[in-house]
C-alpha cells in the first residue's frame, strides 16, 4: 500500500514506487478515461484483497499451526481430562489436516460464520457484534477530536516557527510521541480519577449490556488517552508539511503581492497540506484499530480490544482469529480509503490515471 | 544508551553535544539503564521479601499486593524489561536490514514479491502478532517475546533499510566498486552498510522506544513470562486494581517506562536530525 510508504520517507527514490509508473506504462496510450479509472480501481481493490488474503494466512498460521490449543486451553488438565480434550479437538476440527482447516475457516469467514467460541459455546458473530460497534464509536469520537486539535496545533506551531511557542509545542509533542499508550492512560487515570482529583470515572461500567456512551463521563478518559497518543504524530507531520509549503515560491509570491498572512496560511498553505493530512490521519486511524487493545483493557471498555485480550488469555482460538481479522481488515480498508482520497485530491495524480 | 554510542560511526563529542535532543535523550536513557543495572545492589529489601501488609505505606514507596517493598521491586524490575526490549530491537533490526538490503539490491520481481509480502505483514498491527501467538501457548517465555516483538519490527525496519539502500546502490562509489569487480557481498558489507548507519541508528532508537512499550504492554495485559518476579510491566498489572489505595505500586514502574521511552525517542529524533543535516550537504 502506498500510504504506508509515505510515513517512512524514501529519501533516495521519490516517485519511483512500483505502483506509480505501472498504471500508465503497461497500458496502450489511447483509451477512455472511464476504462482507465475502472482498471485503476480494480487494481487497487485487487491489491487490498490480496493483502487481506495474506493476512488471513498469517492469522491462521500464528493461531493454529504454532501451538497446541488443547494444551493452552486446559493447561495441566489436558493430560487427565481426556473427555474435554477430545471435545475441544472435535470443535476445532483438530483431527483434520491443516490445509482443510484453513479452507473451512476461510469459507466460514466469507459466508459470515466465523465459528463458535470455545470459552462459552456461543457463536463468535453474536459475541463480537456489539463490541465492534462500541469500539467503532470510541475510535470515531477520538478521530473527531484528533483532526481539529492536531491541525490547529500544527498551524499555530508553523506560524510561530522557531519562536518560543513553537519550541514548546515541539518539545511536548516529542515527549508525548515516545510514550506508550498505557503509560499515558495510567497517568491520566491517576491524575483525574483517583489520586489527585476524583472528577472522572476510571473504568467504563456498562451494566447489563447498555452501550458505554450512555455514560458520557466514562468515555472522556479513554478518548483523551487515544487523542494524546495519536495527535503528536499528526502534529509533527502537519507542521513539517506546512513549513515546506510556506517555504515555497508561490507562498513567497503571495506574500509579495501583499496578501495578509492569515489568508496565505488558510488559502495557500493549509489547502496544500490536505493530502499529507489525509495520509497521516488514515495511517493513525488504522493504528487506532490496534491501539485500542491496551486502552480498552486499561479502562475495561467493552470493545473488541478488551475482548481480544480476554480471548487470548482463554486461548479462545476462534474468537482471536475473528477479532484479528477485523482489526487487520480495518487497517487495510482505512489505508485504501486514504490512498484513494489523496489521489482524488491531487490533480496531478488524477490526470496521470485518466490520460 | 550504550549500544547506540558504541555502534555510532564515531560522531565527535562536540557534534554530539551540539544536538541537544540527542544529548538529553541519551542522558535520560543512560539514567534509566543505570537504575536497572545497579538497582538490585541498592535495593533495601529482597525481590520477594514481605516487608509489611499488602498496600501499606511501609517503606519509601509503600508495599504491593503481597506486601513486598515497591522500591525494592522497582530497583530489581528494570533488568528483565530492558534486556528483552533491547534483544527484540536487535532481532528486528538484523532481520529488517537483511530483507531490506536484499530487496533493494536484487531488485526486479524479488523486490516486488518481498515488498508485497512486507505490506501484508504491515497490515498487521504490531501487538496483534504477539497476542495471536500467545493465544496458543500456556506460558509465554522471554525468548518468545523477544522473537515475536522482533519479528513484528522487521517489516518496518525493512522498509526504511530498503529505501536508504536503494539510494546508495545508484551512487558512484557503489558503481565504482562494481566496476572493480568486487563481490556483491563485499559491496554490501563494505560500501552500502557503513553508509546506512545514520538512518539505521535513528531507526534503532525508534524501535527501542516501541519495543519497551510493547514488552511492558504485554506484561501489563497480564501475560507474565515469570510470575512473581519483579518486572516493571508485571508490577503495573499486579497492583493496577489498587491505584486508589497505593498509587506508587503502579505509578513508579509506569514512570520509569515512560522516562525510558521518552529518552530513547528524543535520542532517535536527535540522531535523525544530525544525519539529515549532514546528508543534505
Amino acid at each position: 500500500m502506498t500510504t504506508t510508504r509515505t510515513t517512512t520517507p524514501d529519501p533516495a527514490a521519490p516517485g519511483t514506487t512500483p505502483d506509480a509508473p505501472a498504471t500508465t506504462a503497461g497500458a496502450p496510450r489511447r483509451r477512455g478515461p472511464a476504462l482507465a479509472w475502472t482498471l485503476w480501481a480494480a487494481r487497487r481493490l485487487g491489491l487490498a484483497a490480496l493483502t487481506l488474503w495474506l493476512v488471513s494466512v498469517l492469522v491462521f498460521v500464528a493461531t493454529a499451526a504454532l501451538g497446541d490449543p488443547v494444551k493452552a486451553i486446559l493447561g495441566k488438565e489436558a493430560a487427565t481430562n481426556l473427555g474435554r480434550a477430545e471435545q475441544i479437538r472435535e470443535q476445532l476440527h483438530l483431527d483434520e489436516s491443516l490445509w482443510d482447516r484453513y479452507w473451512h475457516w476461510l469459507g466460514g469467514l466469507l459466508t459470515g460464520d466465523p465459528g463458535t467460541s470455545v470459552a462459552n459455546g456461543l457463536p463468535v458473530g453474536e459475541l463480537i457484534g456489539d463490541r465492534v460497534v462500541n469500539s467503532g464509536v470510541l475510535v470515531l469520537i477520538a478521530a473527531v477530536v484528533i483532526v481539529p486539535v492536531s491541525f490547529g496545533v500544527a498551524l499555530v506551531s508553523a506560524r510561530h516557527r522557531d519562536k518560543r511557542l513553537d519550541h514548546g509545542i515541539q518539545l511536548v509533542v516529542l515527549t508525548l510521541a515516545g510514550l506508550p499508550e498505557f503509560v499515558v492512560g495510567i497517568v491520566l487515570v491517576s491524575v483525574f480519577s483517583t489520586v489527585v482529583f476524583h472528577a472522572l470515572p476510571a473504568v467504563t461500567i456498562s451494566a447489563g449490556g447498555t452501550a458505554p456512551w450512555t455514560q458520557p463521563a466514562s468515555m472522556i478518559l479513554p478518548v483523551a488517552t487515544l487523542v494524546l497518543v495519536v495527535a503528536p504524530y499528526v502534529v509533527r507531520i502537519m507542521r513539517s508539511t506546512l513549513l515546506d509549503v510556506l517555504d515555497s515560491d508561490y507562498v513567497d509570491l503571495a506574500r509579495l503581492k501583499g496578501v495578509p498572512e492569515r489568508v496565505v496560511l488558510r488559502r495557500h498553505a493549509l489547502r496544500n497540506a490536505v493530502v499529507p493530512g489525509i495520509q497521516v490521519i488514515g495511517l493513525q486511524l488504522a493504528w487506532l484499530a490496534s491501539g485500542i487493545v491496551l486502552v480498552e483493557y486499561l479502562f475495561s471498555y467493552p470493545g473488541i480490544g478488551a475482548s481480544l485480550v480476554d480471548s487470548v488469555r482463554n486461548s479462545d482460538v476462534p474468537m482471536v482469529q475473528a477479532l484479528a481479522m477485523i482489526v487487520a481488515a480495518v487497517y487495510v480498508v482505512v489505508n485504501l480509503v486514504a490512498d484513494v482520497l489523496s489521489i482524488l485530491c491531487t490533480p496531478r495524480e488524477r490526470t496521470a490515471i485518466s490520460s | 544508551m550504550t549500544a547506540l554510542d558504541t555502534t555510532a560511526p564515531a560522531p565527535s563529542a562536540a557534534r554530539f553535544l551540539r544536538q541537544p535532543r540527542l544529548a538529553v535523550g541519551a542522558a535520560i536513557t543512560a539514567f534509566v539503564v543505570l537504575v536497572a543495572v545497579v538497582g538490585p545492589w541498592l535495593a533495601p529489601y529482597g525481590e520477594n521479601q514481605i516487608t509489611g501488609d499488602p498496600y501499606s505505606d511501609a517503606g519509601v514507596l509503600g508495599t504491593d499486593y503481597l506486601g513486598q517493598d515497591v522500591l525494592s521491586r522497582l530497583l530489581y524490575g528494570g533488568r528483565s524489561v530492558l534486556v528483552v526490549a533491547l534483544a527484540a530491537t536487535v532481532v528486528g533490526l538484523v532481520l529488517g536490514v537483511l530483507v531490506g538490503i536484499l530487496a533493494a539490491y536484487a531488485g526486479g520481481w524479488f523486490d516486488e514479491v518481498v515488498m508485497r509480502l512486507n505490506d501484508a505483514v504491515l497490515a498487521f498491527p504490531q501487538i496483534l502478532l504477539t497476542l495471536l501467538v500467545l493465544s496458543t501457548v500456556a506460558q509465554p517465555t522471554s525468548w518468545m517475546i523477544v522473537l515475536l516483538v522482533g519479528i513484528s519490527h522487521a517489516p518496518r525496519v525493512a522498509r526504511v533499510a530498503r529505501g536508504v539502500a536503494l539510494g546508495l546502490t545508484r551512487r558512484d562509489f557503489v558503481t565504482a566498486a562494481e566496476a572493480l569487480g568486487e563481490s556483491r557481498l563485499r559491496i554490501v558489507v563494505r560500501e552500502v552498510l557503513p553508509n546506512m548507519s545514520g538512518p539505521l541508528l535513528a531507526e534503532a532508537g525508534l524501535r527501542l522506544t516501541y519495543s519497551i512499550g510493547m514488552v511492558a504492554g504485554i506484561a501489563f495485559l497480564g501475560f507474565a513470562t515469570d510470575p512473581g518476579a519483579a518486572d516493571w510491566g508485571q508490577m503495573i498489572n499486579e497492583n493496577r486494581l489498587a491505584l486508589l489505595v497505593q498509587p506508587w505500586g503502579v505509578l513508579a514502574p509506569v514512570l520509569m517506562i515512560g522516562i525510558f521511552a521518552v529518552g530513547t525517542n528524543l535520542a532517535a529524533d536527535g540522531i535523525s536530525q544530525l544525519t539529515s543535516k549532514g546528508g543534505d550537504r
